[in-house]
This record gives structure tokens, sequence and C-alpha cells, in this order.
């Protein structure tokens, strides 16, 4: 056994409302530069739908993910090494701008600064990779907002695999939810193994997935490689990026800026201790379906004090196997079993984990006759299907899924027994196979979800294994390469630069 | 003058061109390896890029290798494995004439898009193009000796440009006395390619040198870092070894810190 630690995160879909606000503050902060404006490290999608980049769940057409053999072994299914060098000087697989976006801007200050004019002045688009002005706008970050769009364009969602799709075109049996989507940072990363250049790296101490910007030599294996399409080419500097899952805020203790600006206060962060020894094993189950379960056998039990024992032996801090502990990640993956891996098919133990959103009863209609058991509808009954949950999140086996509503459904039954009516009834929390107090501790972390419950992220101890003596004067003024090279004469030449027309909106 | 300028396009240029190179790639890693990149435009426009890229890279491997091999491999080691000049002449003919029609097939495909393709264009630098727009001509030129070679198929001329060229591995510049009465084309060709020595490390092809083959020896497809050391021999007070003395702590350098899963 050889125990580690990682920084997991949980989104509670039930409370998603789709405003975009994780979005918008992670683009400011990371990804407000030339050359990515088109990615977007956490977007919010509007399900069902095609997504971001578009289709980005047909394995078939990125090869994303790992597959596995005959013989047992699982190797990305873009190709083992061979295969994959074999394709370095043009991927096949590779995503191309459009199929994310062309990246624009408006001419704002026209609007401001356009002399007397016959007609009024507007603001026309322009390519932020160009300069051009777009004739018309075909695509974004999210054209299907709120089920926009037609929905034989959105019904290609590849999650709809198994479902009697028609029905829900119709106006009155359609469904909607949200699915905000960052970086896994898997405990088997498929674009970290399809890495010609070994830029890409898993970190020991909190897990985080990063590429190596000095290594990366721009291959671009990663974004292919990547059944999520969370690896982005920054096509100015010519090198990857992904999400970086906020590093330098969880190192001291802080949640990442899509966690800490939710207004949903849907997200969850915290420690969950695995076995590194088992991640092989577990990602190389026969049966897609036995993926949820075998990254379940992955995750150690923090409160077992051998485990503990272990992981003191294996170099996780004290500070980080007490948190563990405390884990809202581990209440509702290992727990209560509320929440579930995004796609456990493509065989990356992913680490970014999602509680499926309840939804309205199917129709009013049928809402007389609707099956009720013990007081609470059947969630069968519930509007989103439970076969289209179960293709996102456990790799279609509906049986914890409709496990986990139920008991999303029982909590909201014993508590409202116990405040409206009064009473304490056990015989909602033994239904579903939980008890009293696990549902009240349920209720705590999922409904009021105070923000020292939903974030517990001990700090980084790098005093453990850094020598300041070393890295005083190490940074600060210096003569190395500036991360997107404000220098102008550069022997070596910088980045590029997309030429900027006059009016055209800087973006910032 | 002809024999002062021969001598010092043929005698001196290589020497300049190949520590341009070297030296020069080597303080370009050293100083930011952030820009030093394949700067892959396929992102941006798939069009032309599959075959036109696949064609170029391949075509230009095989003329590279054969370059190297046919220019560098000592004349007594062709003699001894029994290969005649006229034979070795004619196979160089045939391989480089193909390698050279496919990479010149790639590489004006590339060029296509690079100068027409508006994405393309305006996120290209001047070095992007430069280097572009040399490799072709440089193919150009590859290919318009083979009307020359055609007329020498016994390989004398061959003979020419390997004496001249092992003679300069021996620091022998006096060599490019061999080579004075070819033909321009010829010496046109030696000069552009040793121009492309000599602007590599500052553009894009420093790309060359990174070529992946290591990934192959990967153990595993994993990578994990740790702060922690792995494997440095340190003392409670010293560093690992060869670095500065450390008080109170071990410092980690990169290749340290790297272990597969």
């Amino acid at each position: 056994m050889k125990v580690r630690a990682q920084i997991a995160m949980v989104l509670n879909l039930d409370k998603c409302i789709g405003c975009h606000t994780c979005s918008i503050t992670c683009k400011n902060v990371w990804t407000n530069r030339e050359g990515v404006e088109y990615a977007w490290f956490n977007n919010v999608e509007s399900k069902p739908g095609v997504g971001y980049p578009k289709d980005w769940e047909n394995q078939n057409r990125w090869k994303g993910g790992w597959v596995r053999k005959k013989n047992g072994k699982i190797v990305p299914r873009q190709g083992s090494k061979w295969r994959i060098l074999s394709k370095i000087f043009a991927n096949p697989d590779l995503p191309e701008i459009d199929d994310f976006y062309e990246p624009y801007t408006f001419e704002y200050e026209w609007l401001q600064k356009a002399p007397e004019l016959e007609a009024q002045p507007s603001a026309k688009p322009r390519s932020l990779v160009t300069g051009e002005v777009l004739k018309k706008i075909e695509w974004s970050g999210n054209w299907e907002d709120d089920l926009g769009g037609e929905f034989s364009k959105r019904s290609q969602d590849y999650n709809f695999e198994g479902v009697e799709k028609e029905i829900y075109g119709q106006f009155e049996q359609t469904f909607l939810m949200y699915l905000p989507r960052l970086c896994e940072h898997c405990l088997n990363p498929s674009c970290l193994a399809s890495c010609p250049s070994g830029a890409i790296y898993k970190r020991e101490e909190d897990g985080i997935v990063l590429i190596d910007q000095d290594k990366c030599r721009g291959w671009r294996m990663c974004v292919s490689g990547c059944p999520y399409k969370k690896i982005y080419y920054n096509w100015s500097t010519g090198k990857s990026e992904k999400c970086i899952f906020c590093y330098p805020r969880i190192e001291v203790g802080q949640p990442t800026v899509c966690s800490e600006t939710c207004v949903g206060r849907i997200r969850y962060l915290g420690v969950v201790l695995y076995d590194a020894d088992r991640i092989q094993a577990a990602a190389s189950v026969e049966d897609p379906k036995d993926l949820y379960p075998a990254q379940l056998g992955v995750f150690l039990d923090p409160y077992d004090p051998a485990i503990q024992e272990q992981a003191r032996l294996d170099g996780v801090p004290e500070a980080w196997i007490e948190a563990a502990t405390r884990s809202p990640v581990y209440k509702m993956a290992m727990e209560w079993k509320v929440a579930f891996p995004l796609h456990p098919e493509y065989r990356t133990l992913p680490m970014v984990w999602y509680v499926p959103p309840l939804s309205p009863i199917q129709s009013a209609a049928e809402a007389g006759k609707m099956s009720v058991n013990n007081g609470m509808p059947d969630v069968r009954s519930l509007r989103i299907p439970m076969r289209y949950l179960a293709n996102l999140l456990t790799a279609g086996d509906e049986e914890p899924i409709v496990a986990a509503l139920e008991r999303m459904l029982a909590m909201r039954g014993f508590m409202r027994a116990k405040t409206v009516d009064g009473r304490i009834d056990e015989s909602i929390a033994e239904n579903v196979g939980l008890t009293g107090p696990m549902i009240e501790e349920m209720y705590r972390y999922m409904a009021l979800a105070a923000y020292e419950d939903r974030y517990v992220i001990p700090t980084t101890h790098r005093e453990l294994n850094e020598d300041a003596y070393l890295l005083r004067g190490s940074t600060g003024f210096g003569f190395k390469e500036p991360t997107n090279g404000s220098t102008k004469l550069n022997l070596f030449g910088g980045p590029k630069r997309t030429p900027r027309k006059p009016y055209m909106d800087i973006p910032t | 003058m002809r024999e002062f300028v021969n001598y010092l396009l043929f005698g001196w240029y290589p020497y300049l061109a190949i520590t341009v190179l070297i030296v020069g790639s080597i303080l370009r890693f050293d100083k930011g390896q952030y820009t030093w990149r394949s700067q892959s435009s396929q992102f941006l426009r798939r069009r032309q890029m599959m075959l036109g890229s696949n064609l170029f890279h391949l075509g230009v491997l095989i003329l590279f290798v054969g370059h190297l091999v046919g220019l560098l491999t000592p004349a007594a080691v062709f003699s001894f494995v029994g290969v005649s000049h006229g034979f070795k002449q004619v196979t160089a003919l045939t391989v480089g004439g193909i390698a050279g029609i496919f990479a010149f097939i790639g590489c004006s495909l590339l060029l296509h898009r690079r100068l027409f393709d508006p994405r393309i264009r305006r996120s290209s630098s001047i070095g992007d193009i430069l280097v572009l727009v040399l490799i072709w001509l440089q193919l150009v030129l590859g290919l318009a000796t083979t009307i020359w070679t055609v007329n020498a198929l016994d390989g004398h001329e061959m003979v020419l440009f390997m004496g001249w060229a092992s003679g300069l591995t021996q620091f022998n510049p006096g060599a490019s006395a061999l080579i004075i009465d070819t033909a321009l084309v010829y010496k046109m060709h030696i000069v552009l390619g040793l121009t492309l020595f000599l602007i590599t490390p500052f553009t894009r092809l420093v790309h060359i040198w990174s070529a992946p083959v290591w990934y192959l020896f990967r153990p595993g497809y994993q990578i994990v870092r740790s702060r922690a050391k792995s494997g440095a021999s340190t003392t409670p007070t010293r560093g690992p070894a060869g670095l500065a003395p450390s008080f109170g702590g071990d410092s980690i350098p990169r290749s340290h810190s790297e272990s597969a899963q």
C-alpha cells in the first residue's frame, strides 16, 4: 500500500443555477491572455447539449482516455507510445479552434469615438486570432445556454445513448441541467500518459496535475489524450495549458477561485486519501460499469488507525490526515454515496465528482397517479431520465444514481417531518440505508453548506522539504523569460501576437 | 578573389554555422525553455496540415539522414563494404530524389497555408515564414542538383563533396579547394543549408533537438513529482551532493523530484 493524499472536488449539481460566475472569475484570473482567449479552464454546459468543445464526449472521434486491451492492460485510446509518436507531425485526432470557437471581441470603442455619421455606429465583432471582422458569430463557449438552439442539434448529446430521446424535444417534456466542468485532476490521467515530452505531471502532495511550461514542446498529444478536452493549446506561446486547480490558493488553504465565488455554494473541496498501488488495477477492470466501484476501492478510510499510520509512514503530514477525517468529499463520495465521477468509462479515475440533480416530476397529469413509496416519489418519475444521468456519471449503471437520488429525497422528507411536523421519522432514513444523524449531517453539508464545511483544505507544508536559505533571491528581480513575453525584443522569438485594429476592445 | 570567397564559404562558414547552431541552442535552452517549442499551427487550421506536415517531415528526415551518412561516412568504409561510388551515387539520387519530391510537395502545402491562410499568416512571426521559405528554396535547389547529378552518375563529383566534408571534420578548412570547380547549384545548396543551421537557434527549428524519443523509454505512462527528495544523498545540514550547502533542510532539484508512478 502506498498512501497519497489529494485535494478533490465535489459539485452538487442539484444546486447549480447555471450562473457562470465560476467560469467568469476563473477566466479573469487565469486565461485573459493572448492565445487562450478561447480557453475556459472552467466552463458551465447546459445539458442536454453537445458541449464545449462540440461533441467532446464522443471518444470515437477524439480518441481521449484509455482503452482496455484483450490482455487486460490499458493503453491510451490514441495508441501506445509508438503510435502516439507516429502522429507527432500532424495529430489526426486534434480538435481545431473552431471546435471550441473562434474568439472574438467587439469594436466597443467605436461606439464612443465615431464621428457624426448618417447611420448609427455599430460595434462589429472582430476575430481575436486574425483581427478581421467576423461576418457572423457561429459558435461560442456556451452556445446552447439554457437549451438554446434546435433540439435536433442539442440531442446529438452522447449521454442520450439508450434513451428514447424524441419526447424530450417537446416543450412540455424537455429537461435541463447544468454541468460545470473543469480539469478532473485524475488519478490515472491520460493527458499525462500521452505527453511525449514528459512535461505533464501529477503532484504527489496534493494530486494536482500540472503542465511544466518549460518542458512542454507543443507536441499537442495531450489535447487529444484528455477525454474531457480540458487541455488547451495556447496558439500564441505554442504550449498547452490547463486548469491548475488554483494551486497557489490551495497551497495556502484557500478554495479555488471557481469554488470561492460559487454563489450556489455547490462546490466542496476536501482531502481524499488513496492507495497509489491500486490505481492501475482499478483503471483496468473489465466492465466499464465496475469502474465507479473500483475507484471507490482506491480511496482509503481516513478513520482507520492502520491507514493513518501508513499515511504517516508515506509522508502525509499530520494536518492532512486530520483534514481527511473532516473531508466533505469523502463524506459525499464514500459515506453517503451521493457523488459520482464524471464519465468513469474513460478509465482516468477522475477526482472531480458530481452529485446528480433532482428534477421536477415528469408531468402534472402523471403526478396524481405517480408511484409513491413511503411518501416519497419514485425517482424514476423524475424528469431527467435515470439513464441519462447514469451515462454521464456511472458508465450507464442506473442503480447507484437511483440510490443517491432516493437519499437526497429522503433527506428532504426527513427534514420536512422534523421541521414542519415536528417528528423524527427514523423510518425514512432506514428506507434508504441511512440513520437519522447521518441524514442530519447530510443536511448540514448539502443544504446549509457552510463555508468551513465545504472547504476543508490543509495548507501545504513546504517548510518540510524546501530550504528557504537556497530559495532566497531566486525570484522577484531577475532576467528570466517573462511568462507571456512582455519584452518587445527577443533574440529567440517571443510569443505571437494578434494585430490589434483600432477600436478593438482589449480583453482583460 | 574566387579562391578567397570559396575558402570563406566552404572553409570557414561551415564552422561559423555549426558553432552558432550548437552554442546558440545551448544558450537558448539554458536561458529560457519557455520559448522552446515546435509552434504547431495545426490547432488554428487543420486543412493541408495532415498531408503537408507528414510528407514534409518524413521527406526531410530521410534527406537529413541521407546527407549525414552520405557525406560524413569515410570513403574507406564504403570501399570496405564493397559499395562502389557509382552505385552509391545512383542510390543517393533515387532515394534522395523521391524523398526530395515528398518534402517539396509537403513544404509547398505548408508554405501555401502559412502565406495565404489569414489565421496562420497573422499569427506567424517573421522567423516562421523565413524558415519555411528558406527550406522551400533549399528543396528546390536540392532537386535542381539532380539534373547535374544525372550527368555524373559515376559519382566523381560526389567523391569531391565527401572529401570536402571529411576534410572539415578533420579541421582542415583547406578542403574547400576540392569543390571549387563544381557546379554553382551545388554550392548554393551548401551555403543555404549552412545558413539554415545558422538560424536554427533563433527560430522554431530548435524543436528538432527535442525529438521526444525518450518517451519510448519512460517506465509505464504516469509521472509523479514530489517536492520531497527521492534518491539524493543528504545529511541533516548539507543538501544533495553537488549543490550549495543547505542549512536546516533539503533543496530539491527537479531531476531528483520526478519519478515514474
